[in-house]
């Protein structure tokens, strides 16, 4: 592993980090006050900014930074995190996601933006009451922490100015060093807290030459002894060429632990009172800027240390000897078995916490894609090698057959074994939603509240990746043109805040995502109006409710009176509807006037593998999804009804459905097929309707492997995929809705496919 | 015998530069996420020195580190705190706790090493 | 490019040579990447009469096209003698049905001459020169406008 990786792991980490400091600020917006949510978001924060800090990420160090210390004022109860405040977290949440996107792909940020968060997270900070949102931050005075923090310093002390070369200058080394008399005591905590005096001894020996005189003067009698307390002290002489603040360093970790003394040697001091020597604070964190004089170990004075290593070896020794001998050491273990019992049981608390987190690896995308593709080899394989025995094996030999069947058996296991190791949770985009909402929300003066359900449902990762953009325009659409104004609300005695509720739940082998607003729900009158307007309908037209809700999903359609900036121009939801068709879904909306919208989207849990009904129509075999079929009819003569000139119905229950030849529309025939020869399909359509598809025969049902026509060709009108079937030959996927539409008149243009869209 | 150093860290990346860098520096290190954690892998750790942040889930650093002090074997093992928390309170509570000693973050190997250095023989 | 570092030291290139009808085109033998016998393809809605359908190559799907046909000549009538010449261009791989594979050639760039002014637009568009072997005319494909692009099926 090098640090190109780490990195790389960093970033992962980032985006777990941010997923969860919005989750957690999302939480605390609900009113969520439990400390641990609190310590997670900080934590998260606290996260970013150190690793950022390792790789000199400084931006990013110093905005998590001034948000960290906000965090902390939450954290210890100095700032109510109210709805305001949480407003401006969730902003500087997004801004932390802009930071780390710059730092790991480069690009820039929005300064000013960050600038202005800053800004106010101080001010929070410190106390400062937040202003309504509309108002910009304050504009006064920054504190005088306020200053770009620099990553380093965190402290907030202010360093002092210090040169250690005015001291080294015109001082000739080894000659007339200066000699320091060190006086060192440690207390009992010295010695509790895992330092050793023998090893601050090395460490100073290594600063120059000294000599050592051990203090056993305070050593009581032996029954007199605590084998846990510290008799010893050291009186040393050092001569060094290093500073004070050297000295003094290497006992930073004893300072508060042990008496210590260092001046001067008196015959010495009286030259040195000439340097240019200020009082200088002892303060910690300069020791980051001292020079690293313990490292040179080449240096040390070998015999130096050997001394006092025999010394203070033996010193330890003695004191380790005495700890047997007395009468007090016996309550030493029966106090550390009291502790080891409770570490036990605390141990064994955390076990159970920690086996109810599953384990997980980390794997390339790349491998679990390929592993993919060899299983829908093995699986068309499979296929072929079971239809050849078939073919070839007269007498019917059981054993071949129960072989086969359990390798089919088999086969399909392992790829829906292999198929639900891509499945994710939905939760990464749908955290993102709650940002767009966020956004928008602030654009358009809306107050929106977004309420996620079944975050956890898990689909295959390339519909996940595939569904951030269409679900970003419709919520934008949702609390753009769904949701009213605050004010608008209030007349309609709805609460001011809308609510956004955006679920995804499993149904019978797809994935179901609703979306849903409590805003005014379809205007149809509008609607209406603006289709006649736009030549989709004619003026006369009797359409039902669920028709016209389902006219916005037509290309360029756009209820707004006036095209927003959010919604944008041709950002449609035709376009979020050929993005939900390309990934194998349908979509539809309900609305209820005065009470809000609910969009609907099923998905397949996977885009590589397919439910079909293997049909044949003009004597090629086509896959029809299974989805798309309501039912499977046997047409008699009297359904059948000619409607003018090419137009024919069949009726089903007292109903009227039209018939589409699919051999007509596909061309693969010139005449039209005699419904009486075929079979019927009915599928459920968009934009509501059922139609009746006649096919010559039904083949049989198959799980078919998904293979892209556009890889080395082109989108086909009409035709979804292919897929290959169990003779080794490729079979077309039917785009249902695609021949749908052009039933109705719509000719299969190339432009209709998203591929060719984008 | 190499010298064996446990790290309780909760972030991925500071455990993995922790890793490498002991490693790169003869080190034998063994990775803890949490202080509970930690505890669970102390015995089987058996470690010369204790690296550990002080911000984690489940049980901090403070925590981590009165657990290791109790524990009769290891109540002398040298503790570093790894942290970015160095203001003064910080310190004082993670010392209080037994800290041996601290090293201030950002990460720089040089820094871990020399203060492991100075806290192991 | 280490095939055109090549070329640029030995001035020569490696050609395949098919013949369709009683004409003779070649193709540069690095974009094939196989040759195969003739199976029957599954024919596509709506596609032009030049495209005969697609077939399965190894769980890809390859679109096939009628190389004759494409030039706007007769139609093949695909047998068992056919072959197909799978051939790449950027990321695409198309099979181009012809009659047969007639030869493997090594010319120099000075072999190849300029394609005749007669040569209407439409065949020009194809040709990127041709060759004088033995007193036979090849023709030197341009692979890459015989690929079905959606622009073109519009046109």
């Amino acid at each position: 592993m090098d640090m190109n990786e780490i990195k790389e792991i960093f970033f992962q980490e980032c985006e777990e980090q941010l997923a969860e400091l919005e989750s957690g600020l999302l939480k605390l917006n609900d009113g969520d006050r439990d400390p641990e949510t609190v310590n997670a978001v900080f934590r998260a924060v606290h996260s970013i900014k150190g690793g950022a800090g390792a790789f000199g990420l400084d931006d990013l160090v110093s905005f998590a930074h001034v948000f960290e210390t906000t965090l902390d004022c939450v954290r210890s109860n100095r700032l109510e995190p109210n709805q305001e405040v949480l407003k401006v977290m969730l902003r500087s949440a997004d801004v932390l996601a802009d930071l780390t996107n710059a730092a790991r792909d480069g690009g820039s940020v929005d300064e000013a933006r960050s600038r202005q968060l800053i800004k106010e997270l101080e001010a929070l900070a410190n106390g400062e009451v937040p202003q309504a949102a509309a108002e910009p931050a304050p504009k006064a005075a920054p504190p005088a922490a306020a200053a770009p923090v620099p990553p380093v310093n965190e402290e907030g002390f202010q360093p002092v100015a210090f040169s250690f070369e005015e001291f080294e200058t015109g001082e000739e080394p080894a000659i007339d060093l200066p000699t320091y008399e060190i006086l060192f005591r440690p207390k009992s905590d010295l010695y509790a807290k895992g330092n050793d005096a023998t090893l601050l001894l090395r460490d100073l020996s290594r600063l120059g030459e000294m000599s050592i005189h051990c203090d056993m003067d305070g050593l009581p009698a032996l029954d007199r002894m605590n084998p846990e307390a510290a008799y010893f002290a050291w009186k040393i002489s050092l001569k060094t060429d290093k500073v004070e603040e050297a000295i003094r360093s290497v006992f930073e970790f004893a300072e508060w632990d042990c008496e210590l003394e260092v001046m001067l040697a008196d015959d010495q001091a009286q030259a040195h009172e000439e340097l240019p020597m200020q009082p200088v604070p002892f303060d910690l964190s300069m020791l980051d800027e001292e020079p690293r004089a313990s490292v040179e170990e080449e240096d040390r004075t070998v015999a130096g240390e050997r001394d006092i290593r025999e010394l203070a070896g033996s010193a330890a020794e003695a004191t380790s000897n005495v700890v047997q001998m007395t009468p007090s050491a016996a309550r030493v273990p029966a106090e550390s078995g009291r502790s080891a019992a409770s570490a036990a049981a605390q141990s064994a608390a955390s076990q159970q916490a920690a086996s109810a987190a599953t384990p997980t690896i980390r794997v390339d995308l790349d491998r679990v894609d390929r592993l993919i593709n060899l299983v829908g080899e093995l699986v068309i394989n499979q296929a072929m090698l079971s239809q050849s025995v078939i073919e070839n094996d007269t007498n019917g030999t059981s054993s071949i057959n129960m072989g086969l069947e359990e390798l089919q058996q088999l086969t399909r296991e392992i790829q829906d074994s292999v198929m639900a190791i891509r499945a994710q949770p939905v939760k990464p985009v749908f955290q993102r939603m709650s940002r767009i909402v966020r956004e928008i929300a602030d654009m358009t003066g809306k107050s929106v509240r977004l309420v996620t359900e079944g975050e956890n449902t898990e689909v295959d990762k390339t519909v996940i990746d595939k569904l951030a953009e269409p679900l970003t325009h419709m919520i934008r659409n949702a609390v753009d043109h769904g949701l009213e104004t605050p004010e608008k609300r209030i007349a309609a005695g709805k609460n001011p805040e809308g609510t956004v509720r955006l679920t995804a739940k499993h149904r019978s082998g797809r994935i179901v995502i609703e979306l849903a607003d409590d805003g005014a729900g379809i205007n149809r009158e509008k609607v209406r109006q603006k289709a006649i307007d736009n030549d989709l309908i004619a003026a006369d037209a009797n359409l039902s409710d669920e028709e016209i809700d389902n006219l916005i999903f037509h290309a360029g359609f756009s209820t707004a009176d006036k095209i927003s900036d959010i919604s944008g121009r041709g950002v449609g939801m035709d376009v979020v509807k050929r993005s939900i068709q390309a990934l194998g879904g349908r979509i539809n909306i309900s609305s209820k006037p005065g009470q809000g919208s609910v969009f609907t989207m099923s998905l397949p849990l996977t885009l590589a593998v397919l439910d079909g009904m293997v049909v044949t129509v003009a004597n090629q075999t086509l896959v029809v999804p299974l989805t798309a079929i309501v039912e499977t009819l046997q047409p008699e003569a009297s359904a059948i009804h000619s409607f003018g000139a090419n137009q024919r119905l069949i009726s089903i229950r007292n109903s009227f459905c039209p018939l589409v030849d699919v051999g007509r529309i596909l061309n693969f025939r010139a005449t039209q097929a005699n419904p009486v020869d075929g079979v019927a399909l009915l599928v459920e359509s968009e934009g509501g309707g059922q139609r009746a598809l006649m096919v010559d025969a039904i083949q049989g049902q198959r799980q078919v492997v998904i293979k892209s026509l556009e890889a080395n060709y082109t989108h086909v009108p009409g035709i979804a995929a292919a897929t290959i079937l169990g003779d080794g030959r490729v079979a077309l996927i039917l785009d249902v809705d695609a021949i749908v539409a052009a039933s109705r008149g719509q000719a299969l243009k190339p432009e209709m496919s998203l591929a060719a869209a984008g | 015998m190499k010298k064996r150093v446990l790290t309780v860290d909760d972030s991925r990346t500071i455990r993995n530069m922790l890793l490498v860098t002991l490693n790169n520096a003869g080190f034998e290190t063994i990775q803890a996420e949490d202080g509970v954690e930690g505890l669970e892998k102390l015995e089987d750790a058996n470690p010369d020195v204790i690296v550990t942040d002080i911000n984690m889930p489940r049980l901090d650093g403070f925590g981590f580190i009165e657990g290791v002090r109790r524990n009769d074997r290891y109540r002398a093992v040298p503790i570093l705190v790894l942290t970015t928390e160095s203001d003064a309170e910080k310190k004082n509570r993670a010392r209080q706790a037994g800290a041996t000693g601290w090293i201030v973050k950002p990460f720089d190997p040089t820094k871990l090493i020399d203060a492991i250095e100075r806290v192991t023989a | 490019m280490t095939y055109a570092a090549k070329n640029l030291t030995t001035g020569g290139r490696e050609l395949i040579a098919f013949r369709v009808g009683d004409q003779e085109f070649c193709v540069n033998i690095m974009s094939v990447r196989e040759i195969r016998g003739w199976t029957p393809a599954t024919p596509m809605p709506h596609a032009p009469a030049y495209v005969l359908g697609v077939i399965n190559l190894r769980g890809a799907v390859l679109p096939i096209i009628d190389f004759s046909a494409r030039l706007g000549m007769k139609p093949a009538e695909p047998t068992v003698r056919h072959v197909i010449i799978v051939a790449q261009v950027k990321s695409q791989v198309v099979g181009l049905l012809v009659d047969a594979v007639s030869d493997i050639l090594t010319v120099s760039d000075s072999d190849i001459q300029p394609t005749p002014d007669i040569a209407s637009d439409f065949e020009r568009s194809f040709a990127r020169g041709v060759l004088a072997i033995e007193g036979r005319m090849i023709c030197l494909v341009e692979l890459d406008s015989v690929f079905p692009h959606e622009e073109r099926e519009a046109a």
